[in-house]
């Protein structure tokens, strides 16, 4: 008999019983819904061993390779610890070692760790200060031996964390970060495949360690950046992402300012409109889209609309940085 | 989907394909849909992935493969959009899409019409008839 582990809780799982009955069972409250592996409401994250394949069918790849599965249709082939998405696993301490504005609206933070931490370019972790706020911010690097983490925070009107960031957070400090998070990233395999990615303001960051992390995978596809703002304030890394295309014949890099009446070489108008338009059909695209929840829904929409297969549209909408931040 | 194998054994979902042939007619169907002024406002979400997951049940019940929704569930499920004014041409404009989704395929007419069949035993259920 198989044993889940959830939490500080550990059930055994009944031959022929579900991990979704017997958490039910043991009255560990896990939404569900058409109990047949389709609505996917019973999303669940092995936190040990990979789960069975058949229990990842119609999931998004990259949450198959965080060993996401549906718990109403797995069967456990061997002992389990699981947790509900929303569910935060171990955090690890890190420290400020680099500080920079990139824009008056947007600095640059690195931070290094000790412990072992897990991640791909383009998820985000929680950034929690001593006195435990804590907000949610992305990614922007690649995965490399000298353990940094490095984040693009937009000071927002009235955002306590990212005011205190700007104003307060120095060198030398210490924050906790949690475990990484979100499906919006790289993975390796269909390496001609031609990506577009949209971003608006801070989006870029996810974006930027998506694109580090595709080139250095020997991704051999176009790579279309599209980076929107509205004005010169939150169009960043423009020396870097104009190097970054000088160097890879494959990569290509749009800046975009969609306000009225601001003198700039870059093109005018908003990043999703004028990618969208820059191609007869998506089909056969992989697309990326981050930053304000608006446009990112709004282009997952049209994305699909020209072509794009929903599987191959990866989202993250900064929806936490629009209401708290 | 294969249109070679005429075993006589074979389930309609079997026919058809399977889970693959599901999976490849879930984003045309949707887009059908959405692209329909007539249908569209039904299945505006803005959790598109959580919609394609439930286009998917639809085809996968319609394509007779496993499914467990009893009539009440599709009763409930649709109860919102009957209040929206959900109705008969409503219905009649997805088996329109339906269709149009399996010839755009290439599965065969007879098949078709099996699908068909089993999405239209469904039409009070949904319509809250």
């Amino acid at each position: 008999m198989r044993s889940i582990t959830i939490g500080e809780s550990t059930f055994s799982c009944q031959p022929d019983e579900t991990v979704l009955e017997t958490l039910l069972r043991g009255n560990v409250q896990v939404p569900n819904g058409c109990r047949q592996g389709l609505c996917q409401a019973c999303l669940m994250r092995s936190l040990d061993t990979p789960p069975p394949v058949s229990a990842q069918n119609g999931l998004k790849d990259t949450l198959q390779k965080q060993n996401y599965f549906l718990s109403c249709v797995c069967h456990p082939e061997q002992d389990m610890t699981v947790a509900l998405p929303n569910q935060q696993g171990a955090s690890v301490e890190a420290g400020v070692i680099k500080k920079r504005l990139l824009t008056p609206d947007i600095v640059q933070l690195v931070l290094a760790y000790q412990s072992p931490f897990n991640f791909f370019a383009g998820q985000f972790v929680n950034l929690k200060r001593p006195d435990g706020l804590t907000r949610s911010y992305s990614i922007a690097n690649i995965p490399r031996h000298e353990n940094i983490l490095e984040f693009h925070i937009r000071r927002l009107p009235n955002g306590q964390f990212s005011s205190w960031v700007y104003d307060e957070l120095e060198v030398g400090a210490q924050l906790t970060i949690s475990e990484a998070q979100g499906s919006c990233h790289y993975l390796p395999g269909r390496a001609e495949q031609p990506l577009m990615l949209v971003g608006t303001g801070s989006g870029l960051a996810p974006l930027y360690g998506i694109i580090a992390d595709a080139l250095a995978q020997d991704h051999s596809g176009p790579i279309h950046l599209f980076h929107g703002s509205r004005d010169l304030n939150g169009l960043y890394f423009v020396d870097e992402m104009r190097e970054l295309a000088a160097k890879f014949d494959n990569f290509h890099y749009t800046p975009c300012i969609s306000g009225e009446g601001i003198e700039s070489n870059h093109v005018q108008g908003r990043a999703h409109d004028i990618a969208l338009s820059s191609t007869e059909t998506l089909s056969g695209w992989r697309v990326f889209l981050c930053g304000h929840p608006e446009m990112v829904n709004q282009t997952k929409k049209m994305a699909f609309m020209k072509g794009a297969s929903m599987a191959d549209i990866y989202a993250d909408a900064f929806h936490v940085m629009q209401e708290h931040k | 989907m294969s249109e070679s194998q005429e075993t006589t054994s074979q389930t309609l979902y079997e026919k058809l394909g399977g889970e693959a042939a599901v999976n490849a007619a879930v984003d045309i169907f949707y887009r059908k849909v959405l692209a329909d002024y007539r249908i569209n406002r039904f299945f505006d979400n803005s959790d598109m992935e959580k919609q394609i997951a439930k286009q998917k049940a639809f085809l996968t019940m319609a394509f007779g493969g496993p499914n467990n929704y009893s009539g009440t569930d599709m009763r409930t499920a649709h109860a919102r959009l009957v209040k929206m004014g959900l109705n008969a041409s409503h219905f009649d404009a997805v088996m329109e899409h339906l269709g149009a989704t399996l010839t755009e395929l290439n599965v065969p007419q007879e098949l078709i019409a099996q699908a068909a069949a089993i999405a239209e035993s469904t039409r009070n259920d949904v319509l809250g008839k």
